[in-house]
């Protein structure tokens, strides 16, 4: 079953994020929007315009759960280029290559350069591996686009992929999302603080933060809040909502209430009544007796 | 002997599917405060009708024993409603249209809304898992962050055993609650 959506709904780092935690397999199709004239609705009953895939701008794909290869809809994702992009051949180079080796494979192009001694095994799968990220960073920075996740469908088996951890791709991604609004509306609470996962060593295995990630880490503990932390790190509102919406969004750490901290006061009610509405006291014989009346109904 | 009354809210966003949810189980005609859709409002073309106070349904377990079933409104502008349904309920299901992306942050809104308002037991309905767009219940948990331990269940709300299903795991979280 696709998943289909849009980012203004679903962002391309929660779709990442999804993909990573689910272990996902399959190609992320991206759009151009094209708005229609056909109106919808949104889940607190807003109107906007309908969006519709248009052209495809980017595709990405993944295999359990890891990134391996990208393409921009308008870029020529040919292997010369690649290397061309990467400084690993000059424009002639490059040019000559993909004349003369329109009929190979990327994986037969690749051995034939390795072989030629133009480039290692190493600038290959670097520069792939360069090419996909600034392919997704980008991606990442979109707001608005059609998507679709092709579950088990993945690029030809002649195509050179490179696994790419996802967490550490969300994190530079979110590094570089300089989008303040999205952050607040994601992360409105800094009296919220942190804990880790239960299994917080797998997670962390194989990621690289930043020393500025690295000091909010060293403060994580369920009785500071955000913005304490913020504090002993010395850092805004804005760096630290970057720091932990990075972090929350690889999975590295989660949000947890501190103790003595009071709900959030409910921010639909409008009344004047707040607080926390007690629940009935019910007989467990009351719960057996719904529970025995609606297995026959 | 006085007639005891229990009372589960069905919540979740607009057009989640909440009214026929109770519709399916309910043995009375579910009594719906809704108001016809003008061409002018957002809504026009997606539903004929919409709750703009509550739907209730009934189920009468015997003389002494009624569970009461409360339908919330689910466009914001209605939300003074929400606090007030909610209170003395039991448990709650947060119904979530699985095949609308768009709805899926208010829904986790509307649930943290819940929670905030009684600590009281309740699960997450991944509705018309019957279309053909459908998140599966496995992704949605992921997209709306709902723990682990919090049950997510696949829904049909015009199906009569999906609903059954449903009410019945809230009732198993309820019991789990008290035994805790």
């Amino acid at each position: 079953m696709a998943l289909k959506g849009n980012l203004a709904d679903f962002s391309t780092t929660q779709i990442l994020n999804l993909i990573s935690l689910a272990r996902k397999t399959g190609t992320l199709r991206v759009y151009a929007p094209v708005e229609t004239n056909e109106m919808i609705t949104d889940g607190a009953g807003n109107k906007r315009k309908k969006i519709v895939p248009g052209k495809e701008r980017a595709t990405a794909a993944f295999r359990e759960g890891r990134l391996i290869l990208a393409a921009m809809g308008e870029q020529d994702g040919h292997l010369a280029n690649v290397l061309h992009k990467a400084g690993k051949l000059n424009a002639e180079q490059a040019r000559v290559i993909r004349e003369r080796g329109a009929k190979y494979s990327d994986k037969a192009l690749a051995l034939m350069l390795i072989n030629a001694n133009y480039v290692t095994q190493a600038d290959v799968v670097r520069s792939i591996q360069q090419h996909t990220l600034d392919i997704v960073f980008d991606l990442m920075l979109w707001s608005k686009e059609p998507f679709v996740f092709e579950e088990n469908v993945l690029p030809s088996p002649e195509r050179i992929t490179v696994p790419i951890d996802l967490k550490n791709v969300i994190i530079e991604g979110t590094r570089r999302a300089q989008e303040v609004r999205p952050l607040e509306e994601e992360l409105p609470n800094l009296d919220m603080a942190l804990k880790f996962p239960d299994t917080p060593g797998d997670k962390f295995r194989g990621i690289h933060l930043s020393v500025e990630e690295w000091r909010v880490v060293s403060f994580i503990n369920p009785k500071n809040s955000i913005r304490q932390v913020a504090k002993a790190c010395n850092m805004t509102d804005t760096e630290i909502r970057r720091v932990v919406y990075g972090l929350l969004q690889a999975g590295l750490v989660e949000l947890v209430r501190p103790p003595g901290m009071q709900p959030p006061p409910a921010k639909a009610a409008t009344g004047a009544r707040r607080s926390t509405l007690q629940a009935p006291a019910v007989k467990r014989s009351v719960v057996e007796r719904l529970i025995a009346k609606i297995k026959e109904t | 002997m006085p007639m005891q009354t229990v009372k589960m809210v069905i919540t979740g966003p607009f057009s989640a599917g909440k009214t026929e949810f109770i519709r399916s189980i309910s043995e009375i005609d579910v009594v719906t405060t809704d108001e016809g859709i003008s061409p002018e409002s957002a809504e026009y073309g997606t539903k004929e009708q919409t709750t703009v106070a509550m739907d209730f349904g009934r189920i009468t377990v015997d003389d002494d024993l009624v569970l009461y079933l409360f339908g919330t409104p689910g466009q914001r502008r209605f939300d003074f409603m929400w606090e007030i349904l909610a209170e003395g309920m039991l448990g709650f299901v947060v119904m979530v249209d699985s095949a609308k992306p768009e709805t899926f942050r208010e829904a986790k809104s509307i649930l943290e809304t819940f929670r905030a308002y009684a600590p009281t037991p309740y699960v997450v309905a991944a509705n018309k898992q019957d279309h053909p767009e459908a998140w599966v219940p496995d992704d949605l948990r992921i997209a709306l962050r709902i723990d682990e331990h919090i049950k997510l269940l696949p829904c049909v709300a015009t199906e009569k055993e999906s609903v059954k299903n449903v009410l019945l795991e809230l009732l198993y979280s309820i019991l789990e609650e008290m035994d805790s």
